[in-house]
């Protein structure tokens, strides 16, 4: 009964999680959270699209994140165009920094991959850093204002937060289907069977390194897209933005949720953001108690939350 | 660039092999660790950090830079080796992965306890007087610290040579990179030897924070910078190679140096587009054998 249950649940996954991101904001104690844990949760998505399904631990993924950001900003600032033209620049440039840094960093394999993918986008913080004249450098990107949302003659308050939820859940739902479809697609496949079987892969005439940038391009557009939605919603592009510290928040999304899972990274997003506001409440030093947990995870629970909740199924 | 006279650069590369100095130690660290237990110990960079603030205290005990030097790569092996022992051995036989997820997740634990008990904002740190002012090397005034940096990099690494090449502890470490079952089929008790070597990597990423202090100062975000620097040094020189560290890590450390004096702006991009060419061209690194890299 459950099996069946899970299996059909699997086969609408994304309208599954649409219904989730419906009722997600008033579930939540903190109502501002529910926008982040929808960006987060997608910014997650992507990096579990390379470390999930093709098996490559990226440590670089603040700088698909926050060019896509960064991008969104600047699309808005200085070129004037609408809101859904600058996501859509904020997409393409997550997947075109990701393209340069998997090009790069799939030179190399295995335990490399992290190293040169956390040192590539340390340096796209520096170019950032430098580049003050147009990101803002140290201050960040400021003054993107968006009040309105306007598409197919709906004008929707952008300022209203339960409005704004929705909008940004709606674009998230999307960008959920779309990985749905690519998930189930051929290449889905192929990419599980690079991350199980590189040999094997290769013998059935698969181009490995080609997989894995592809993945990676696309990790980069989710990435983006992420990036861009936090850079309409906080009005801003912190320099932080592209910091290591993004990067490794993402990781530990990935893997608390459970990766290589559909839901496991959002539900990581949730649980890593309500972790880091509870223990905000009493104290500035949150990375503790999440570097302790994520620690755990790691020795005791490596599927992660929803991998583990998903194998435990009564047959 | 009017005035750059041949002294002034030689003066800048040698500024650069001091800074590659402390390159090379946290390279040689990682290296270590990695040849013997394919451990990508992404903590380097808090031991790095916490090696630079167990200074700060011994010095703010009454203790002196010498006592330092001395009681700080004790406090950072042992604790590397309890690392080891309560953690790390664990996931032995595990993915490749997961060490180094694990070892993440302890960097941001080290870090913020460095921030409970040292504060978030980053202390000054004052070069031993007795190492303080410059010397005339020949070619103009170097600062002595910066010598001193320099001396004891090759001191501590013809020590560790020493100890690998010439005892028998480090015969057994060598035997046991090469294969560590048939250490075991000997009866080498091999978890002690891997807790070992993951103590020797700590303690010197310690000295190599003490050493760093009086260059920067302290900060509990220090080792976060100077871990991708200590990244860019291994995937340069390769994982695993003694030699490619050394190398990678004074390259690294003139290049950053030279680029300070000729394209200040390019300063920090300099080293990653480094990387990026070896990558291309050489993606093992110089020393790097292909087999460590899967």
């Amino acid at each position: 009964m459950i099996a069946v249950f899970l299996t059909r649940a699997a086969r609408h996954r994304a309208l599954l999680a649409a219904l989730f991101l419906l009722v997600l904001p008033f579930l939540l104690p903190f109502r501002a959270t529910a926008v982040n844990v929808l960006i987060d949760g997608l910014f997650a998505v992507g990096f579990n699209l390379v470390y999930g399904y093709v098996g490559l631990l990226s440590f670089g993924h603040a700088a698909l994140f926050g060019g896509g950001a960064y991008a969104t900003g600047l699309a808005l600032l200085r070129l004037g165009l609408p809101w859904y033209g600058a996501l859509a620049l904020g997409l393409v440039a997550g997947a075109g920094i990701a393209g340069v840094i998997g090009l790069l960093a799939t030179r190399t394999r295995g335990i490399y991959f992290a190293m040169v993918t956390l040192a590539l986008a340390e340096c796209v913080y520096y170019l950032a850093y430098q580049a003050s004249g147009v990101t803002g450098g140290e201050n960040g990107l400021r003054g993107i204002v968006l009040t309105k949302i306007d598409l197919f003659g709906l004008d929707l308050d952008f300022v209203d937060p339960l409005t704004r939820y929705f909008v940004i859940a709606t674009i998230v739902a999307l960008a959920l289907a779309a990985l749905s479809r690519i998930l189930a697609s051929p290449f889905g496949a192929v990419m599980e069977m690079v991350r199980e079987n590189e040999a094997r892969a290769r013998a059935s005439g698969v181009d490995v390194r080609a997989v894995r940038v592809l993945a990676f391009v696309l990790s980069g557009a989710f990435s983006g897209l992420a990036g861009g939605l936090q850079a309409l919603h906080l009005a801003i592009v912190p320099i932080e933005t592209l910091d290591y510290g993004n990067s490794g928040m993402v990781v530990m999304m990935c893997l608390l949720g459970g990766a290589g899972t559909f839901f496991g990274p959002f539900i990581g997003a949730l649980v890593f953001l309500l972790l880091q506001n509870l223990v905000a409440l009493v104290s500035s030093h949150w990375q503790l108690p999440v570097g302790v947990v994520f620690m755990a995870c790691v020795l005791f629970l490596p599927r992660g939350i929803w991998g583990q909740l998903a194998r435990w199924r009564p047959a | 660039m009017a005035g750059l006279s041949l002294d002034l650069l030689a003066l800048q590369i040698f500024t650069g092999l001091a800074l590659g100095a402390v390159y090379v130690l946290l390279a040689t660290g990682m290296s270590l660790i990695f040849g013997m237990l394919t451990v990508v110990n992404f903590a380097h960079g808090a031991f790095f950090a916490l090696g630079a603030y167990a200074g700060f205290l011994v010095l703010a005990l009454g203790g002196n830079f010498w006592l330092a030097l001395l009681a700080v790569p004790i406090v950072t092996g042992l604790l590397g080796m309890a690392v080891e022992w309560g953690l790390v051995r664990h996931l032995y036989g595990r993915g490749i992965d997961d060490p180094l997820l694990l070892t993440f997740g302890l960097s941001y634990v080290l870090v913020e306890l460095i921030r409970i008990f040292a504060g978030t904002q980053g202390l000054p740190f004052d070069t031993p007087d007795a190492l303080a002012g410059a010397v005339d090397i020949g070619i103009g005034y170097f600062p002595l610290y910066r010598l001193f940096v320099i001396a004891m990099t090759v001191t501590i690494l013809f020590l560790l040579w020493l100890f690998l090449e010439r005892t028998r502890i480090g015969l057994i470490i060598r035997a046991g990179a090469r294969d560590p079952e048939i250490m075991r089929v000997l009866g080498v008790d091999t978890g002690r030897v891997w807790r070992l070597v993951f103590g020797l990597g700590t303690a010197i990423a310690g000295l190599a924070g003490l050493l760093a202090a009086p260059l920067q100062g302290v900060s509990p975000e220090m080792g976060n910078a100077i871990l991708a620097d200590a990244f860019v040094v291994t995937v340069v020189g390769g994982m695993g190679s003694l030699a490619g560290a050394i190398i990678a890590g004074l390259l690294v450390g003139v290049i950053v140096s030279l680029t300070a004096l000729f394209a200040p702006e390019a300063g920090d991009v300099a080293i990653f587009a480094l990387m990026a060419v070896v990558l291309l061209i050489r993606p093992q690194g110089f020393f790097g054998r292909a087999g460590l890299m899967s």
